[in-house]
């Protein structure tokens, strides 16, 4: 018995030992990056046994959140502007901050081919609604409009704009055929698990066409000295994350 | 345009919300009524279902109504389909009629659980001496119904236009956020707050808190005022 119980807690105090080095942290993720960061996650946490939750949602609601106390350790953004406004407000730490990618815009459609003439079905198809996120709010929505601009089609398409509120949403009122044709992330759209993956056609804007999507991260004050969220900035940066970033369209410098 | 405190507020958003929400009170009513006395005279278990039915909106998050909706609404779907039967040639998501439709669902419970309590409450021996002096149904209906369950009628009609107003997820979800035809307060705050415009957020938020407070105050007075008479 006295045995028994001498090897029971050498068990815990091994289990413990690991527990120790491994911590836990919550990042807020802007929801374009949603599937990709998942992704990454598993990777990481399965090659340093730290645990990281993520909160999804749209930039700005973020900010919000995290300007009322939320308790997030590092903050993800669709933009640069909200990440840098934390360092204002005295909630992000500055040496944090790096654009940890270049979102990429799509014209998608399940019904027009868009991916030969994608500027011909934009200035003569009979298409009732595009769909795209707010450009009030979303970036990808805001470059949408910017493109739509400089070739002189925005006047044309005004009046069919239906705007989702974030990217994931202009998403699915293409995926749900509400709208037949919307600019999206390239990241919805190559994913294996998408539900438009393989369906329809779809066109990568020039990145020559609008102002580059640079997505900016940073640590927050609440995670400063958690180890997790170091390792998982550092993470970030290698060929494993950068690799998968590519995979689900996104660009890294 | 307006301004309020130095703030610009749109005003559009807020017509177009008071416009959905009186359509959608006026149809719950006509739609309602019927389908509450029905309900309330149904004696077998099928009742259970019913009620069950009707109470789906309370209990549902808006994202799943929503989500519903987006795939029952699209332009190919079974709803949008029975409807060009009758000529319609429009698409309901994207459109002020959709969101209509999507509030008269989402408001469902609002109108239908008061009217049907208030036609239960009715004693029965009225209807049948009415009966045997040879009023006809409709006559019944107007004449003893109708103003004993007036207290109901009201509160369905306050509950249901006090619910649209304050209606986010089914309009963000299928509304598609287009000025003057499906931008609603709620989304408009939604919009203020995400890209940092607090100060018209704060504005329409008070309009909004003042608002349902006034219209609450306004259901509870009602129950107590008309409670006494009625029981």
């Amino acid at each position: 018995m006295k045995n028994l119980i001498g090897w029971g807690s050498l068990v815990v105090s091994i289990l413990f030992s690991t527990v120790v080095y491994a911590e836990s942290a919550t990042i807020a993720v802007a929801s374009n990056f949603t599937k990709t960061i998942e992704v990454i996650g598993q990777a990481f946490e399965k090659e340093t046994g730290h645990q990281i939750r993520f909160s999804f949602g749209p930039t700005g609601k973020l900010y919000a959140q995290i300007k009322n106390g939320a308790p997030f350790d590092a903050f993800f953004g669709a933009d640069e502007r909200r990440p840098k406004k934390t360092i204002e407000d005295g909630l992000g730490v500055k040496q944090s901050y790096f654009v940890y990618a270049q979102g990429q815009i799509v014209l998608y459609s399940a019904k027009y081919p868009v991916d030969s003439q994608p500027i011909e079905v934009l200035r003569s198809a009979d298409f009732k609604h595009l769909s795209i996120a707010n450009p009030k709010t979303a970036p990808y929505g805001e470059r949408a409009v910017a493109f739509l601009k400089k070739k002189g089609l925005y006047e044309h398409v005004k009046s069919r704009i239906v705007n989702g509120e974030s990217i994931a949403h202009a998403f699915q009122y293409v995926a749900t055929h509400n709208a037949p044709i919307g600019f999206v992330a390239m990241s919805q759209v190559v994913d294996p698990k998408s539900p438009v993956y393989q369906k329809g056609a779809y066109w990568v804007v020039p990145a020559s066409d609008y102002a580059p999507i640079n997505q900016g991260a940073l640590v927050l004050k609440r995670g400063e000295n958690n180890v997790a969220v170091q390792a998982f900035m550092n993470f970030m940066k290698t060929q494993k994350a950068i690799t998968i970033m590519n995979r689900y369209g996104y660009k890294v410098d | 345009m307006l301004e309020l405190f130095g703030t610009e507020v749109n005003l559009a958003p807020i017509w177009l919300t008071l416009e959905v929400a009186t359509m959608t009170t006026l149809i719950l009513l006509v739609v309602g009524t019927p389908l509450a006395w029905w309900m309330a005279q149904m004696r077998s278990s099928n009742k259970v279902l019913l009620e069950a039915l009707v109470a789906l909106p309370l209990v549902l998050p808006p994202t799943v109504l929503g989500f519903y909706l987006l795939i029952v609404f699209n332009p190919t779907g079974p709803v949008t389909e029975f409807l060009r039967w009758f000529g319609f040639e429009g698409q309901l998501t994207f459109s002020k009629t959709g969101l209509v439709i999507g509030s008269v669902f989402y408001s469902l419970p609002f109108a239908v659980q008061p009217l049907m309590h208030a036609f239960e409450a009715i004693p029965h021996r009225l209807l049948d001496a009415a009966a045997t002096l040879r009023a006809s149904f409709l006559d019944r209906f107007r004449t003893i119904v109708l103003p004993l369950s007036r207290r109901g009628i009201l509160i369905a009609a306050t509950l249901t236009f006090a619910h649209t107003v304050g209606e986010f997820g089914v309009v963000l979800m299928v509304g598609g956020n287009i000025p003057g035809e499906t931008r609603m307060v709620s989304i408009d705050i939604f919009d203020h707050v995400e890209s940092m415009e607090y100060t018209q957020a704060h504005l329409l938020s008070g309009m909004m808190l003042v608002f349902s407070l006034a219209v609450l105050m306004l259901v509870y007075g009602m129950n107590r005022r008309f409670g006494v008479k009625v029981g």
